[in-house]
């Protein structure tokens, strides 16, 4: 099965798992507004129709509350199926089908069975896509028991990570980023991830950059400039953040006793605040000073390129919150 | 089964409607011995009955096969039980047991059994419907030769899911039937005052077969049924059937009910679909004694649930924590 590892880009690798995927499982299906003869908004969809036919991939009207709700009640008629919603905005008309009905199936339900959905979506900015096409709703998702969320930084997680979403029995939200589908990297399609691990992209001994999804490029960028000033940053990439590698985070601050959590959506009661609170809680005698978080201003994506650089995560931002804890 | 009354003898026509009788016999008497748990507050939270009701549960699951499924709203006690669902199940379940078919997590507005194609009723107005959509996708795809349902009440004609279901339904072809049980009541408002249209219309504006029925008419009902699964089965792509009542109780049990006018519930009784049925059947020579009989029987076998259920222990906490997420993978 395994082939050599190739370089692929990350929207080639996400399209390689979906054709991987539905080859390994003739359950697994793909519905999305124009994935299918279109090959999706961002391309990431190619080739999926002439492969596998109209009948498992399948373009939807632009209705996104029923494609949502379709797919749970496909994954519990025996489907596997993958939605892509176009850009992570529009999983607001559909957060009936996730929070209320993919997300509790399973529960509310007694356990007698599951909802094996995964629903696809690109979020983030630096494209100039305004307000409505460039948030990072990721830490809405991580609030409700029973959905997992994960986020990929690099075309081999991007593969790894959506193979094992299409896996998992329970709804997988895999959040794409826009800024990342035409970066390259090596990938080997026998290679699998685990939701719910952390992997250290950069040891280091001074502080932990905690990050997930285009921030963690920008994290290592500040890693590179503070080793130049003689600090070692320890760079974490979460991958999942629903659920989250808590130990990974734990151990990496037990050895660098200092930590900066950096994420792209905005930063009141988001993901580091939960990061955060659970390190004051667990590992506060590990602390030589006050967790930072660098991310978003509490303000909406803005659209004219000087706002929007204004709103982005910068490797600046990430040295002056690292420099502040030393 | 498939029904096949329409061009049935009498005598078979008075088998199809005993076994109707039977079915909504179970569901009314679940429903009245629902009414008084609940006034004795062994009901926990609250529950929406569908007394009056029955002919169109009954009707609609006399056409399903054992492959189909179906998805319900918060008032489906009656679709569930005619599909078949597990009395002791079902009870334990809606007064809160471990034994219970959901493990006493999800109550009476979402009972479900997979095992029998029951995709759950749900809490929300119109949820269930793209759900079934999706359910028929997976029939088609699977060529399952399986039909989803999907129950909704008017209430659920102003919910935009239905819209696009109905256009994708549409498109797809899908095996996909819509019961509207219109009992006129959207909640606490007249339907009239809250959807501008009939469902009739809507199906014409999306091309879909469309059949309007007395949802008192139990053998009615069963033969509607009975022809629009027929042709969802066999490629006629997704059916409306309309069928037409009462909601004789409140929105929910105990709702004081101080929108309505006593006027609107007059003459109820005479439409209610277990005396129709009863009086049919007499009328086609079955004896009332017999009737009688089986209603006993029905009665003890509620009674026995009833009772399972109080002797059930209540569920742990452990258990509800550990089902979050499935069991056995990473979490």
């Amino acid at each position: 099965m395994s082939a050599a590892p190739k370089e692929l880009r990350y929207a080639q690798a996400v399209s390689q798992a979906l054709h991987d995927a539905m080859a390994a499982d003739e359950r697994v299906i793909v519905l999305g507004e124009d994935v299918a003869a279109a090959g999706g908004s961002f391309k990431a969809t190619r080739g999926l129709l002439e492969a596998h036919g109209a009948d498992r991939v399948r373009d939807t009207p632009i209705s996104e509350a029923s494609i949502v709700s379709a797919a749970v009640g496909a994954a519990l008629t025996g489907l596997k199926p993958v939605v892509e919603i176009m850009f992570m905005d529009f999983i607001t008309l559909a957060m009936d089908a996730l929070v209320n009905q993919a997300a509790k199936a399973r529960f509310m339900f007694g356990g007698q069975g599951s909802v094996p959905m995964v629903l696809r979506t690109p979020h983030g900015g630096g494209l100039s896509a305004g307000p409505q096409h460039s948030q990072c709703l990721e830490a809405w998702l991580a609030h409700v028991p029973g959905l997992k969320v994960v986020c990929p930084s690099n075309p081999q997680d991007a593969y790894s990570l959506l193979r094992a979403a299409i896996d998992d029995p329970d709804p997988v939200v895999f959040v794409e980023h826009k800024g990342l589908y035409a970066r390259k990297g090596m990938v080997d399609t026998g290679e699998r991830a685990a939701i719910g691990q952390a992997r250290t992209v950069r040891p280091g001994r001074d502080v932990t950059l905690v990050s997930y999804g285009a921030t963690v490029a920008t994290c290592l960028q500040a890693a590179e400039q503070l080793a130049g000033e003689g600090v070692e940053a320890e760079v974490l990439d979460l991958r999942s953040i629903q659920p989250w590698d808590k130990a990974a985070v734990l151990a990496s601050l037990a050895r660098t006793h200092r930590m900066v959590v950096v994420h792209e959506a905005v930063r009141d009661f988001g993901v580091g605040a939960e990061i955060v609170a659970t390190v004051m809680a667990e590992g506060f005698d590990e602390l030589d000073a006050p967790v930072l978080r660098v991310a978003a201003p509490f303000m909406p994506a803005p659209f004219a390129t000087s706002l929007e650089q204004g709103y982005a995560i910068h490797a600046d931002a990430v040295l002056q919150a690292v420099r502040q804890t030393l | 089964m498939a029904s096949q009354h329409a061009s049935s003898s009498t005598a078979a026509r008075a088998d199809a409607l005993l076994a109707l009788w039977r079915t909504m016999t179970l569901v009314r008497q679940a429903e009245l011995a629902l009414v008084k748990l609940f006034a004795d507050s062994e009901v926990p939270g609250f529950i929406h009955l569908s007394i009056g009701q029955e002919a169109i549960s009954a009707g609609v699951a006399s056409a399903l096969l054992a492959q189909d499924t179906l998805a319900t709203n918060h008032r489906g006690h009656g679709h569930v039980l005619a599909r078949g669902m597990d009395l002791h199940g079902f009870f334990k379940e809606i007064m809160g047991r471990a034994g219970g078919l959901c493990q006493g997590r999800g109550g009476s507005m979402h009972v479900a059994d997979l095992r029998l194609g029951i995709l759950g009723a749900n809490g929300i107005v119109g949820a269930g419907i793209p759900i079934a959509l999706g359910s028929a996708l997976a029939h088609s795809v699977r060529r399952t030769e399986g039909v989803a349902v999907a129950f909704f009440g008017d209430g659920a004609m102003a919910e935009g899911v239905l819209h696009e279901t109905l256009n994708m339904a549409a498109l797809w072809k899908m095996p996909l039937l819509m019961v509207c049980e219109n009992n006129g009541w959207s909640e606490f408002s007249p339907t009239s005052r809250q959807f501008a249209a009939p469902l009739q219309a809507l199906a014409a504006a999306f091309g879909l077969a469309y059949r309007k029925v007395d949802g008192n008419d139990a053998l009615a009902v069963a033969e509607a049924a009975g022809a629009a699964a027929l042709a969802a089965r066999s490629g006629g792509g997704a059916q409306v059937l309309e069928c037409i009542t009462h909601r004789v109780r409140g929105h929910y049990e105990g709702d004081p009910q101080k929108y309505r006018e006593a006027a609107e519930l007059e003459g109820v009784s005479e439409h209610d679909p277990l005396r129709q049925a009863r009086s049919a059947l007499l009328a086609m020579g079955l004896e009332e004694a017999a009737l009688q009989q089986e209603a006993a029987a029905i009665e003890q076998r509620i009674e026995a649930a009833v009772a399972a259920a109080r002797a059930d222990a209540l569920p742990t906490f452990e258990s509800a924590l550990a089902d979050v997420y499935t069991p056995g993978v990473q979490a």
